[in-house]
């Protein structure tokens, strides 16, 4: 009987192994081997030479990268413009979705929601696009409307401090609806006898938002935004390669568009790697601590 | 005093209903302004007559655009790329979610294989050595470069495996009572009973590879075999971007382009559109899935 179970037990496995296998496959081949290719950091790497024949250098890659003009202001790009994003990301939709939760028309409710979730859905390319027509300087709608204003045509995209402004505005853009559902799918998981004992002990509206809806929505911002502390390094690569010009580099290069240009259009392979690394080690450590940070304070787990 | 109270909150509520509407308009009213601009004249277009309604109606940038044969063979190769990508993308998820789900005790690789795929997920390679292991594997501009390496897609399988585990454990012993096996369980009982989450999660899978640009950008080498989103990067973002960087502003504008791009635009966004209201009701389903802890 015991004899029986383990077979059982052991064709089961082998079912599993099975299931998983390609799976596995291809995470060798396409996430593992590619960690594995790191080592090209390490290397002044040509292609012709291949992983094995090029010729290895140690840390001279980031010797070299240390000593590039503009790495650094490339650095602080990435934080600014992450952390800029990280900030209003938060405020937004939490003021969207307490504004949201006074409307009493679901009409007007489901509306608002369906129009402003709908960008989340569309490409980059296809919300640049758009953006790089109605933001033009000659002939685009926005500065058509400045010009009935007296206002002289503004180069929004061209120009290293509206650059930015246009970033955070359509990140908003695209972004806030969907943390705006989920900041509303909290308010409505909050047990509404809170508020009746609020109204008893006097409370205005004001104060059963403060006292009440904010509380209550608290461990769904703090798990949101330690898992988005993970995330400072990408500063949205695929925004910021669709909008920018070289007039804007100094405001708005950032670590991915800067190995996009090192590697694929200049193919230094080694030092555009040796950027992929530091990248990579960076947001392992900072994923890491938030998702630890998660678990201690939201207790969440992802799986 | 109560009087006056309730005048502060139907002011409030007035003012609520004006900011939320007038922010909800913002958002909208460039995707309308390019909708209006694809069906006007060029002149009216370029005089700057057109809002949210098209001035001097005509169809003939559609024209154009369906005589357009690079952007329809890039249509169709978006549409390739959705149907293998997601067939094959979601055979992986589901196949990998239906062990992880199992406890310990009944596979007892579990934790090892958990490890082995969430660490995927903390840490990668990054662009050159992936490009580069694409480039080894021969997929180089063949449309497999824009489905293979992409088709396990670690999220997918967490949630797919998480819904998994809220189905009761009655249901598997009786199965296995009855003689099915794994395969058989999977596929009778386990699968017609989890498809809220399929959808959910095959939703997500077709919206994520028709939107995809970059990877028909560096993996594949004639324009012909490039997917409708990276045609449109190339055609209209980098273009224009490119003619930006000249100095002289004049030579910028290739205005006669803008309702013909303002149509591609929009053909581009109409498969999100069709499928648009499923997305959204189950896109709280989605939530619900993720949230859900083991």
């Amino acid at each position: 009987m015991e004899a029986l179970k383990r077979k059982k037990r052991g064709v089961s496995q082998t079912a599993f192994h099975i299931m998983l296998l390609p799976a596995v496959i291809i995470v060798i081949i396409y996430s593992y081997g590619p960690i594995a290719g790191l080592a090209i950091a390490f290397q002044d790497f040509l292609p012709a030479n291949g992983w094995f024949g090029s010729k290895w250098i140690g840390f001279g890659n980031f010797e070299y990268l240390w000593h590039m003009p503009g790495v650094l202001q490339v650095l602080k790009n990435t934080f600014l413009i992450a952390i800029m994003k990280l900030v209003v990301g938060m405020v937004f939709p939490i003021l969207m979705a307490l504004l949201l939760n006074e409307v009493k028309s679901m009409v007007f409710k489901r509306s608002v929601q369906t129009i402003v979730y709908l960008p989340y859905f569309l490409s980059w390319v296809i919300l640049s696009g758009i953006l790089i027509d109605i933001l033009s300087p000659s002939g685009g709608i926005i500065n058509v409307f400045l010009g009935t204003l007296h206002i002289k045509p503004i180069y929004f995209l061209g120009d290293e401090h509206w650059f930015r402004f246009i970033l955070i505005a359509s990140h908003i853009w695209k972004e806030v609806g969907f943390d705006t559902i989920v900041y509303l799918a909290a308010i409505l998981s909050i047990d509404k006898s809170l508020y009746e004992a609020a109204a008893l002990d006097g409370a205005g509206h004001l104060k059963k938002v403060w006292h009440v809806t904010l509380p209550g929505m608290r461990p769904i911002i703090v798990l949101l935004s330690v898992l988005a502390l993970g995330n400072i390094l990408n500063a949205g690569f695929d925004q910021i390669f669709n909008l920018y010009s070289p007039q804007v580099y100094s405001s708005s290069d950032i670590l991915d568009t800067f190995v996009y240009r090192i590697g694929m259009q200049q193919m230094q392979y080694g030092v555009a790697t040796a950027v992929g690394l530091f990248k990579s080690v960076v947001s392992l450590i900072l994923i890491s601590v938030s998702y630890f940070m998660a678990y201690k304070i939201a207790d969440y787990r992802i799986f | 005093m109560i009087e006056r109270r309730s005048f502060g909150r139907v002011s409030f509520l007035a003012l609520n209903y004006i900011v939320l509407a007038v922010f909800a308009l913002t958002c909208l009213f460039p995707i309308l302004h390019m909708l209006a601009m694809s069906f006007s004249s060029n002149s009216a277009v370029t005089a700057g007559w057109v809002t949210i309604w098209p001035r001097g109606f005509n169809l003939s940038s559609y024209q154009y655009i369906l005589d357009n044969p690079a952007f329809k063979s890039a249509f169709l190769v978006s549409v390739e790329r959705v149907v293998l990508g997601v067939a094959i993308s979601m055979l992986l998820t589901i196949l990998a979610a239906y062990p992880l789900s199992k406890s310990n005790s009944r596979f007892r690789y579990r934790t090892a294989y958990s490890w082995f795929f969430v660490v995927t997920m903390i840490f990668n390679g990054g662009l050159i050595p992936t490009f580069m292991m694409v480039k080894q594997t021969g997929l180089m501009d063949s449309i497999w470069a824009l489905i293979i390496p992409s088709a396990v897609n670690v999220f997918n399988i967490i949630l797919m495996l998480n819904f998994f585990r809220t189905l009761p454990h009655e249901l598997d012993e009786s199965a296995m009572i009855d003689g099915a096996g794994n395969w058989r369980t999977l596929w009778s009982i386990y699968l017609p009973i989890s498809k809220p989450s399929i959808a959910t999660i095959l939703l997500f899978s077709v919206i994520l590879h028709w939107n995809s640009w970059f990877d028909g950008l560096i993996y594949m080498n004639s324009p012909s075999h490039y997917p409708l989103q990276t045609y449109l990067q190339t055609v209209i973002v980098s273009k224009s971007l490119d003619s930006m960087s000249t100095s002289d502003l004049s030579v910028l504008n290739s205005i006669s382009d803008r309702t013909v791009m303002a149509a591609q635009l929009f053909v581009s966004i109409l498969p999100i559109l069709c499928i648009y209201p499923f997305l959204q009701r189950y896109f709280v389903q989605g939530l619900t899935l993720g949230s859900v802890k083991g």
